[in-house]
């Protein structure tokens, strides 16, 4: 590595050969079927609208199985199934709804290594994350609830939860498996019965997860899944009977759900999108205030709703702190996501590729410094955008506005606090903030004035499931994880 | 950088970035090209009051031949043996011409707690004997009252009396506690020499502990030390080593550290030049480990020759 200046836009120069890792491909073997039907009533059925899709692996553009497209007749049979299937799954002593929730935790587990390979396969993340973030995440989610199915009366004192009914959850292909965790197991906890639409391009670890509820003998009906595009989520979000509408995904389609259950008597929980600040003061421990960024921007090639994408930096320290970021930024490993060693994997699909392009290109053409590792060679096939991050960048830029939702980091300076609150604040968004310094007073001062769901303090992108998720403003409503998840799904 | 800026380090965000160097997957050729590289970078070690010249000779035969059969590529010999000053002379016989460097603790090791014309004439008489490395102790006393001034001085005194022979600086980070003084002294041991005239590459190491205290080295420890060395060289151009000694006894454990090293440093400071083992028992793990690649068997300990 060379002594690196900031001023500079030329790409680094590869690094000199040395020792270098070999291959180190995971390589459980994992059974794809040809095709896929809907998991209806408990049985696999072939789709009524007798429309497929293709789900592809983004990492190599090779067909990985043939998707059921469902249409509005089998979103009715789903929905009718777990309308059927949800006074008896209430009335079911609470103790033995956690007994399901409990075997699906331990199947998942059992099965984790099958679970990441395929969720890498499918959706193109490092398996490194799907090893150890969310396979855990997931399993995590079901032991978590499983352990709140008895003991509701205790998360809402002197009130009498009631389940809601048929819940219609509709979930993003950023984190497949774990989006579908966070939905379920809470409903299924409160006695609701769940109708659940995984993203077009990433269906394949949810029709597994089929596999598994009919491995652990749930009853048929209490969760039904329906593959398909933006017309199967709209069928499901408009079904008459379904009680409950949970989301997650851009604000965008958030907004045009809320419109269509407004009027209804359905409840709706949105997580919408993010543009979340990351504040590094200059008392901060810097080093790890890098690697702060690091996880909040380049986790998941930034395909995360809650990404630290704006990162603001206290002027006396944005020089190290950007030099450390470019520095460190040539250590991470671009490539093949089932590689063990890949850091990055590859971007979801064409059209997100195409997306991040269109912002890169934005932000070129406003003037912004792009600074980017490009001693690494990418693969010829599949989608591929290596991290970077944007210094020269003003608040009215459109990358520092809009949700790009890649690799894509955009740095900015303050001189005070209060400039870094203001700014920080300056967004139609509201779901996470990070704070990174080393005075703890500073540390509640800061993370009280920030109009963010959650704020991270000397850490980004920490989850767990007994702590609430959720949004402000355009990032949505609602929490997950938590007891204030249960709440999204009782009725008093 | 500002100059004099006082680095803080978070123990929470250090520990994750650590533990996430031992979750590299390094196998097949990566793998024995790491453990043939550790092996070079090995200080064999032995520094106990019933050392007698007989184990030094024989640690000697060690460090130049580790494995008595033979393979192809040859295996390399270590780095340098790291002896009392009493044993320079004994392992400066053996060494001699050879490639593999006579180290020797100094300066009233392990303690540093004698009078500094001491703890300097200590240097001086390994330097004399034959040693081609000085290990030192920092004095952790002055350290820990805050007297830090005290300390880069005594450096500066101790580097100068090592005459051409490299130094290394030891911190006895298990004494140092807290990761802030980890990195304190870092910054202070290297600006302390850099500051009495122009440095080479490799000059000097920066050294987590003297082994004689619990904890020695550990990963979260080292990245911090190398942390302090990325910034001196992003801000001067000078490399200056690293050497983590007591507590790396498996193949494993060495092979997470090469990672450290190269995703915190870069592959420039994968070279026993800048970077350095302290160890004794490590040698053999790594040759099991390396045999086991070779002929798919792993043999057992008594096939190694003790260290």
């Amino acid at each position: 590595m060379k002594p690196i200046t900031t001023e500079s836009h030329e790409h680094d120069p590869p690094a000199d050969a040395g020792w270098d890792y070999s291959p180190a491909p995971e390589r459980t073997p994992v059974p794809i079927d040809e095709s896929y039907g809907l998991f209806i009533d408990g049985s696999m059925r072939a789709p009524l609208s007798r429309k497929r899709f293709e789900t592809i692996n983004p990492a190599t553009e090779d067909v990985l199985s043939s998707i059921a497209d469902a249409g509005a007749k089998d979103v009715d049979a789903a929905v009718q199934a777990a309308k059927k299937a949800q006074g008896p799954w209430a009335r079911l002593k609470a103790s033995e709804r956690a007994k399901y929730l409990y075997r699906i935790a331990r199947r998942i587990q059992e099965r984790s290594r099958e679970l990441a390979v395929l969720e890498t396969m499918d959706g193109g993340k490092p398996i490194k994350e799907s090893r150890d973030v969310d396979l855990p995440l997931t399993a995590q989610h079901f032991f978590y609830h499983a352990g709140w199915a008895d003991k509701l009366a205790y998360a809402f004192p002197g009130r009498t939860p009631k389940p809601i009914g048929v819940c219609g959850q509709i979930i993003p292909w950023n984190f497949p498996l774990m989006m579908a965790a966070w939905k379920l197991a809470p409903a299924l906890a409160c006695g609701n019965t769940c109708v659940l639409k995984p993203a077009e391009t990433t269906s394949l670890t949810a029709l597994k997860l089929a596999e598994i509820l009919q491995e652990v003998d749930l009853p048929p009906g209490v969760v039904n899944i329906v593959t398909g595009a933006g017309a199967t989520g709209a069928a499901l979000a408009e079904h008459p009977d379904v009680r409950k509408v949970a989301f997650t995904g851009s604000t965008e389609v958030g907004k045009v759900l809320a419109r269509s259950v407004a009027g209804t008597s359905k409840k709706l929980t949105l997580e919408l999108g993010g543009k979340s600040p990351n504040i590094i003061f200059a008392d901060a421990a810097i080093d790890q205030a890098v690697e702060g960024v690091v996880s909040s921007i380049w986790f998941n090639q930034g395909h995360v709703c809650c990404a630290g994408s704006r990162l603001f930096v206290e002027e006396s320290v944005v020089d190290e702190v950007v030099d450390k970021l470019r520095h460190r930024m040539q250590s991470l490993r671009v490539g093949d996501p089932l590689d063990k060693n890949t850091d990055i994997g590859a971007i979801n699909s064409a059209e997100q590729l195409k997306t991040i392009e269109r912002y890169v290109d934005a932000g070129e053409h406003e003037g912004a410094i792009m600074h980017e590792f490009s001693g690494q060679a990418l693969p010829d096939k599949g989608y591929w955008h290596r991290p970077c991050f944007f210094t020269g960048v003003q608040p009215s830029h459109v990358i520092a506005r809009e949700e790009i939702f890649g690799p894509v980091l955009s740095v900015m300076t303050f001189r005070t606090p209060e400039e870094a609150i203001s700014r920080a604040n300056n967004t139609p968004y509201g779901l996470a903030a990070g704070v990174w310094t080393n005075t703890g007073s500073k540390v509640f001062e800061i993370a009280r004035k920030l109009d963010a769901g959650v704020v991270w303090c000397n850490t980004y992108n920490t989850f767990d499931a007994a702590s609430p998720f959720g949004g402000f403003k355009e990032s949505g409503f609602g929490r997950e994880g938590g007891r204030h998840g249960l709440q999204s799904y009782v009725k008093f | 950088m500002q100059p004099g800026r006082n680095h803080l380090v978070d123990s929470v965000m250090v520990k994750q970035r650590a533990a996430a160097f031992t979750k590299r997957s390094i196998k097949t050729e990566a793998k024995s090209s790491g453990l043939r590289l550790a092996i070079s970078m090995l200080d064999l070690t032995t520094l106990e009051g019933k050392d007698s010249p007989e184990k030094v000779r024989s640690l000697c035969r060690k460090a130049l031949r580790p494995y008595e059969g033979t393979i192809d590529p040859p295996i390399p010999s270590v780095a340098a043996v790291c002896v009392y000053p009493s044993h320079v002379r004994t392992a400066a016989k053996v060494l001699a011409g050879t490639g593999v460097n006579v180290a020797s603790v100094a300066t009233g090791f392990p303690s540093g707690q004698y009078p500094l014309e001491v703890r300097l004439r200590d240097v001086t008489a390994a330097v004399e004997a034959g040693a081609d490395e000085i290990d030192m102790v920092i004095n952790r006393g002055a350290f820990l009252a805050g007297r830090h001034s005290e300390v880069a001085e005594e450096i500066r005194q101790v580097w100068q009396a090592c005459e051409g022979a490299h130094l290394k600086i030891i911190l006895e980070t298990g004494e140092l506690e807290t990761y802030d003084n980890v990195r304190r002294a870092s910054d202070l041991a290297i600006e302390a020499v850099d500051s009495s005239g122009v440095l080479k590459d490799g000059d000097v190491f920066i050294k987590t502990s003297t082994g004689k205290i619990s904890p020695a080295a550990t990963m979260p420890v080292t990245l911090i030390m190398l942390e302090a060395i990325r910034d001196h060289y992003l801000d001067t151009g000078v490399r200056i080593g690293m050497k983590p000694a007591g507590g790396i006894k498996t193949a494993k454990q060495a092979l997470h550290y090469l990672v450290m090293v190269k995703e915190t440093l870069g592959d420039e400071w994968l070279t026993p030049d800048l970077f350095r083992f302290g160890a004794s028992s490590l040698t053999n793990d790594l040759l099991r480990q390396l045999l086991k690649g070779i002929t798919g068997q792993y043999m057992a300990m008594h096939d190694f020759s003790e260290a």
